[in-house]
């Protein structure tokens, strides 16, 4: 039976009272969204925090809705669920829709958030784990310990980001707003991250409350994606490996830009590289096509090296990067996906 | 410790309980309606799943000072409203996994039939595609859930009212067919669950 720690709930209404809480309590407060990662993380005692403000209060952090200009804005604490089934994110980043339905399972996904997985803790297996067993290792780098159990002699925490949106939101650009004591800022959410497993994002303290997909470029091409996922079960789990595929193709089906992202490797999602070069100018189903798919998955292979860091074997998950990453492909430009073997 | 006002299973009920118990916590420890499993209690098993405004959520990881003002319904709470909603006997869905077997242990059966039962409301008909993905929130160790994904078809087709699709098991004498013998359950009390006084 797994308890969670004492704590105060705060139960704000708007934004600004949201962000007033976090800026008297600091460091003692945690944000609850979901909840579906903080409370077995509070309950593994990983968190400690005196007060919990809650963000189920605040309305108008709900929903998707489309602007003038074509943005689309996905409210923070839009279920994962509700994320899953939009029409207007599904035509602009069939990736992020793909990947919000993997997520973890159906009861996880109405109570888990965009929000809440966008900002999602990094995981190792060595610390999602009780305050007993972390004890009876001599606890780790990234909580109350000195040793790295994944690296031997490591002085830097590798505990991986597991947010499969993460990935998928890279490759359409997603512009992060986030609300702290001076207002609102718009974060690229390339620039969220770095490469800590201790803590990931560059940001502190502020809130975030939207998520933006910008507006396509009015070439011509139209957008193809897909999201692949490798994990132990059909549902629940976290990411082994994940990968997400944008291609914008012209009306020929001749590819004019890619891009491809994964995630569950290291501290953060990361973008592979050369991707876009080696597909630029590659026409859908052609034997070039073939060929161009074969060479990403084996540069894919040479940049992806897993770690023990999530549960499964790390030979295995290294020898599917190219198997996902060449499905996930062949996925997005036969308009299907996503891509899970189970 | 504050007073939470609580809507479950169609009851209004006051309890006193800390902002940090979930809602798993003050229904099994405080309200006595340990029908809600603790099995993992942390988002794992779906044991603990029960409907809050209709949706199966996992009460596990829900805190209970933050369910005011939503609907609540709990394993003992489906009968009642089958009743109340004009049914007799069981619920189909609980009398569908009793014909068919499809427990052993029963430890998720719970959770199971909240999940099948709101998928039932949402969507009527559902494929075996659809009936795995609604479950899949929800893990049986003992049965291997054959006769799970069956017992909701079964609720289907008689709904329906036609045959359901015979067992792997019987494929010739269709167990299922012309409503063969339902179990003789006694007509339960009208009000099998009054659990609106706490434990």
């Amino acid at each position: 039976m797994l308890r969670l720690p004492k704590f105060e709930l705060e139960n704000p209404t708007t934004v600004a009272e949201a962000v007033a809480l976090l800026a008297r309590h600091g460091d003692d407060a945690q944000v609850i969204a979901g909840g579906t990662d903080l409370v077995p993380n509070m309950k593994h005692e990983l968190f400690t925090p005196d007060v919990v403000v809650s963000l189920a209060g605040i309305a108008e952090l709900r929903g998707v809705c489309v602007r003038d200009d074509g943005t689309v804005c996905i409210g923070a604490m839009t279920t994962l669920d509700d994320v899953a089934a939009s029409e207007p994110v599904r035509a602009r980043a069939l990736a992020v829709t793909q990947a919000a339905a993997l997520i973890a399972g159906p009861q996880l996904r109405r109570m888990g958030t965009l929000g809440g997985n966008v900002m999602l803790d990094t995981r190792c297996q060595w610390y999602n784990q009780t305050h007993f067993w972390r004890q009876a290792l001599g606890f780790c780098l990234k909580k109350d310990g000195t040793l790295c159990h994944v690296v031997e002699g490591g002085g830097k925490c590798v505990a991986a980001a597991s947010n499969d949106t993460a990935p998928a939101l890279m490759t359409v650009g997603a512009v992060l707003v986030f609300h702290g004591p001076d207002g609102p800022r718009e974060v690229p959410i390339d620039d969220l991250w770095h490469p800590d497993g201790i803590y990931n994002k560059k940001v502190r303290g502020e809130l975030l409350t939207e998520v933006r997909i910008p507006p396509r470029a009015d070439d011509g091409t139209r957008l193809l994606g897909a999201y692949g996922k490798l994990r132990e079960r059909g549902s629940i789990d976290f990411p082994l490996f994940g990968v997400a595929v944008r291609l914008d193709v012209d009306a020929n089906d001749t590819i004019q830009d890619a891009d491809l992202c994964s995630v569950a490797l290291q501290a953060r999602p990361v973008r592979l590289k050369k991707m876009a070069e080696l597909l630029r100018g590659v026409t859908l189903g052609s034997d070039a096509f073939q060929d161009a798919v074969a060479t990403c998955a084996a540069q894919a292979a040479k940049q992806c090296r897993p770690l023990a860091n999530v549960p499964g074997d790390a030979d295995y998950r290294h020898a599917m990067v190219p198997v996902y990453v060449r499905r996930t492909l062949l996925a997005a430009a036969a308009g299907s996906g996503p891509v899970h073997h189970i | 410790m504050r007073l939470q006002r609580l809507q479950i299973n169609g009851d209004r009920i006051e309890v006193a309980a800390p902002s940090h118990w979930t809602l798993l916590e003050v229904l099994r420890y405080r309200l006595g309606l340990t029908g809600s499993k603790q099995g993992c209690d942390k988002g794992d098993c779906g044991a603990c799943t029960v409907l809050i405004d209709g949706k199966p959520v996992l009460a596990c990881l829900t805190l209970s000072a933050l369910c005011e003002e939503r609907e609540i319904t709990t394993i003992e709470g489906l009968l009642p409203a089958h009743l109340r909603s004009g049914g007799t006997g069981p619920d189909p869905v609980q009398d569908a996994f009793d014909r068919c077997g499809a427990l052993q242990c029963g430890f998720c059966q719970p959770g199971m039939m909240l999940s099948a039962r709101a998928l039932l409301n949402e969507n009527p008909a559902p494929s075996r595609a659809e009936i795995k993905d609604a479950l899949a929130g929800n893990l049986c160790r003992c049965t291997g859930y054959t006769q799970i994904v069956q017992a909701v078809e079964l609720v289907v087709a008689e709904a329906a009212g036609s045959e359901p699709e015979p067992p792997a098991w019987a494929p010739n004498a269709n167990p299922w067919k012309n409503g063969c013998a339902k179990n003789g359950h006694e007509e339960p009390p009208a009000r099998a669950t009054d659990n609106g006084e706490g434990a």
